[in-house]
């Protein structure tokens, strides 16, 4: 029972449900950009991977509910702490000076819902494939494969490549990547704060090293539907 | 001879906590610029009484940087914003000729204003009461160095122990945590091997009152760190959320 109230409740507790779901959903986003990042190796490579994927659904589903399950503790701990914060300081300063808070520090509930928005918008645009939503007036799921003596196997690589050729849709994504890429800048660090796993001889490490990663991050997810618009996969584009 | 400043005060004006307040602006004229804030405060007090108008109500004691009752946001800043100082210790050439000071009171819910600058930190008592403390008989004095304690954790606690309670930290943050606090009082005590035995129950208990009086939780932004006049690191909150950890899985 401690345990719960302790977790669920105070405000100390529901900072490790943020913390350990945000780094869970890292993990996700390093991996998921691996996987992207494989249309650079052609169609053959990452068709592969895309089938492979699919290929245990009982996997597939698992990680799927599990990476849900992520999501909602993280939006769910940061509603209700923004929440009890807000009701903290009813009355606000006149004046005010942000003194050493950084503005990703500041804007973590905005950009998170801005990311949260994003992904609804992603996954019906390249896992629903709801084709109403990708202004490209093409069906993604209808794109196949063809390959001599294999069954079709879905074509992610054409799908992505038309998807990104969109420009509106392409520069969403680049500035919800951009968003992501200010929310772990402060998240990452904060992470390890909440767990209790950063002193003095390791902030500037984990500060800058957050830094650095979250613009990595966005230099990967980026590359690739600027790559798009510069041509890439011209090809498969009828 | 020091400079003499001119200056303009917008000022907190209320009358008691049902009051809702406002802003008065007020000359500060002539002010040496070797005084404190709170005397150039003085100053302009004894002109409005002089006046017949009610002067500032702040809080303030020893006015040495060390009692933690002067409160003042000074331009948005818990303590005007110079590092490692409390108002009482913040001179006036940190100010130019002809500049508008803004003052308000530390705002956060668990800290009601009681009149103009002062507020109610009476939450902070009440968060010490249920665990700042180390619950043993102590009998007659020890002798010296029957309890080592290396120099290392020494110098810690007593970093900690710099907390001087002023409540700054709360103003500063934007969620009016008062994390740093809590974290500072917590481990003084839970670094020495006296305060040791209680580590995890003071943790539990002094956290939750930090919740129950209502204030904000830590999404460490760094202000409380950055205004506070002692100095205490962020470093005691990554302890706290460790000391708590251990309370919640015990
Ligand atoms: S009056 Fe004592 S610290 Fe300022």
């Amino acid at each position: 029972m401690k345990l719960i109230t302790g977790i669920f409740q105070s405000t100390l507790g529901r900072k490790y449900i943020m913390a350990v779901s945000g780094a869970a959903l890292v993990f996700f986003v390093v991996g998921h950009l691996m996987g992207n990042l494989q249309i650079f190796l052609g169609r053959e490579v990452i068709n592969a991977y895309g089938e492979f994927l699919h290929s245990v659904p009982e996997l597939l589903w698992g990680a799927r509910i599990g990476l849900l399950a992520m999501v909602g503790l993280h939006i769910w701990s940061a509603v209700s702490l923004s929440n009890d914060n807000k009701a903290a300081r009813p009355i606000a300063y006149e004046n005010w000076n942000p003194t050493a808070a950084s503005y990703a520090s500041r804007t973590m509930l905005m950009s998170g819902l801005i990311i949260a928005t994003f992904i609804i918008y992603h996954l019906l645009h390249y896992t629903l494939q709801v084709p109403g939503i990708n202004f490209t007036g093409q069906d993604f799921g209808t794109f196949e494969e063809l390959r001599a003596g294999h069954d079709p196997r879905h074509d992610v690589y054409r799908m992505m490549v038309v998807g990104f050729s969109q420009p509106l849709v392409a520069l969403f994504y680049i500035c919800a990547i951009g968003l992501l890429c200010l929310h772990l800048s402060h998240g990452v660090s904060a992470a390890f704060q909440s767990l209790g796993l950063k002193s003095k001889t390791w902030a500037p490490i984990l500060d800058k090293g957050a830094k650095v990663f979250a613009i990595v991050v966005f230099v990967g997810y980026a590359s690739i539907p600027t790559a798009v618009l510069l041509g890439l996969g011209k090809e498969v584009m009828k | 001879m020091a400079n003499k400043l001119n200056l303009t005060l917008k000022v907190w004006r209320q009358d008691n906590a049902a009051d809702g307040g406002r802003f008065e602006t007020y000359p500060a004229r002539g002010i040496d610029e070797d005084m404190s804030f709170l005397e150039m405060l003085d100053v302009v007090n004894e002109e409005l009484i002089e006046d017949g108008k009610e002067p500032i109500a702040f809080d303030s004691d020893c006015r040495e940087g060390i009692c933690g009752t002067c409160s003042l946001v000074i331009n948005g800043i818990p303590h005007g914003g110079r590092k490692g100082t409390t108002a009482c210790q913040l001179h006036m050439r940190n100010f130019k000729d002809g500049q508008t000071i803004s003052i308000e009171p530390w705002r956060a819910r668990a800290f009601p204003v009681i009149r103009d600058l002062i507020v109610d930190r009476s939450a902070f008592d009440r968060i010490i009461q249920v665990g700042g403390f180390v619950s043993v008989r102590t009998g007659g004095t020890p002798d010296a160095n029957s309890m080592p304690i290396s120099k290392e954790v020494s110098d810690k606690a007593m970093d900690a122990a710099q907390c001087i309670g002023c409540g700054a930290c709360v103003a500063a943050c934007k969620n009016g945590s008062a994390m740093l606090f809590v974290a500072a009082k917590v481990s003084h005590l839970n670094l020495l091997p006296q305060g040791k035995p209680e580590k995890t129950r003071r943790a539990e208990r002094m956290v939750w009152k930090m919740d129950e009086e209502g204030f904000g939780g830590c999404s460490v932004t760094g202000s409380c760190e950055a205004v506070c006049p002692k100095e205490i690191s962020l470093d005691f909150i990554a302890k706290l959320n460790r000391d708590f950890a251990l309370s919640v899985f015990k």
